[in-house]
């Protein structure tokens, strides 16, 4: 897995941010759109594409899209 | 006026079926039922909890039973209903839960839920009707939830369409069974406190916050539901069939 990748398979989740928006370091928790229900497609997208079970912990424990894609990739492991 | 010693809510001289007997609603329900003077034959997957189910049944000289069975596995589910004994009342109550957007719902995912929430319970209670190893006038509870019939939260379609359908087949069987005189009734809880719900998926603070949203204040605890069921499979219910029970704290209200 790639950061650019996961980024993108991250952002096909919202349906107004605008791509540009995702980095990185995006704070997504802080990004207008990001509910409960974002929360519960980023779970099911990693189950789908990484193959990997994350939890709610994993996304309130992580600030930064970075954040997120090191517990991925952990797991991945 | 005369009091007497007979309650109509009693489950004594009844031989009472539990799925999903080794934990939550299943084992709560078990027990509950032994503690009104049933005879439990009790059924779940893992042996080990479900002798910690067994090891805690009222006894009143009753000979409770308990066979292990994957209810998901055609062959395991025949031998069970060939082990079985005449049957007053059934629970059926092993099931789980899954929290997902429809989007990821592919058709493995739906399948996944379908084979544990409805074709076990299904065919169980078909072949149990079709053997006749319900007794007249038996009491059938399935276990559906308000998230198949009442409340249509985000994440929960896959999980709420596996018991709108159960609770449809529900409706169906107490007019088909009525002939025989066999009840079928459900119970549709709101969120109960058990395993099925701490899985991660939903944080414990999530969990916290949303209990909030209940009337009554908590999410329930699986006697809230076993309480029901008893009720369902005792004689005061004698004239209740094709019910859904909503028990849920007030939430659907």
């Amino acid at each position: 897995m790639n950061i650019q990748d996961f980024i993108e398979n991250f952002a096909s989740q919202f349906d107004e941010t605008e791509l540009e928006e995702f980095t990185p370091e995006t704070h997504f928790k802080q990004l207008d759109e990001w509910s409960s229900l974002t929360a519960l497609s980023i779970i099911a997208m990693v189950d789908d594409e990484y193959d990997v079970i994350i939890k709610g912990n994993d996304i309130i424990n992580s600030d930064t899209i970075q954040d997120l894609y090191d517990v991925v990739e952990r797991q991945q492991k | 006026m005369e009091t007497s010693n007979h309650s109509p809510f009693s489950l004594a001289g009844k031989t009472v079926l539990v799925t999903g007997a080794s934990s939550g609603i299943g084992r709560a329900t078990a027990i509950a039922c032994s503690r009104m003077g049933a005879r439990l034959v009790l059924t779940a997957r893992d042996q080990d909890r479900l002798l910690d189910t067994f090891n805690q049944l009222a006894t009143c000289g009753q000979d409770h039973v308990q066979l292990t069975a994957d209810l998901t596995n055609s062959e395991q589910l025949e031998a069970l209903v060939a082990a079985l004994p005449h049957i007053e009342g059934a629970v059926l109550c092993a099931g789980n839960s899954t929290t997902l957007p429809l989007q990821f719902g592919s058709r493995e995912k739906f399948d996944e839920m379908f084979d544990v929430n409805f074709f076990a319970p299904v065919e169980l209670m078909r072949l149990m009707y079709k053997k006749k190893i319900f007794a007249k006038g038996a009491s059938v509870v399935l276990l559906a939830s308000i998230g198949g019939t009442h409340s249509f939260m985000p994440g929960n379609g896959v999980y709420g369409a596996s018991k709108a359908a159960l609770n449809a087949v529900m409706k169906y069987a107490a007019r088909e069974y009525a002939s025989r005189r066999v009840r079928v009734n459900s119970i549709c809880p709101g969120m109960v406190d058990t395993p099925l719900i701490h899985r991660g998926t939903i944080t414990e603070e999530q969990l916290a916050e949303d209990a909030k949203k209940y009337p009554l204040g908590r999410y329930g605890q699986p006697d809230d539901i076993a309480y029901g069921a008893v009720y369902l499979l005792s004689d005061a219910a004698s004239w209740l069939t094709g019910h859904d029970l909503v028990i849920d704290g007030g939430f659907s209200i």
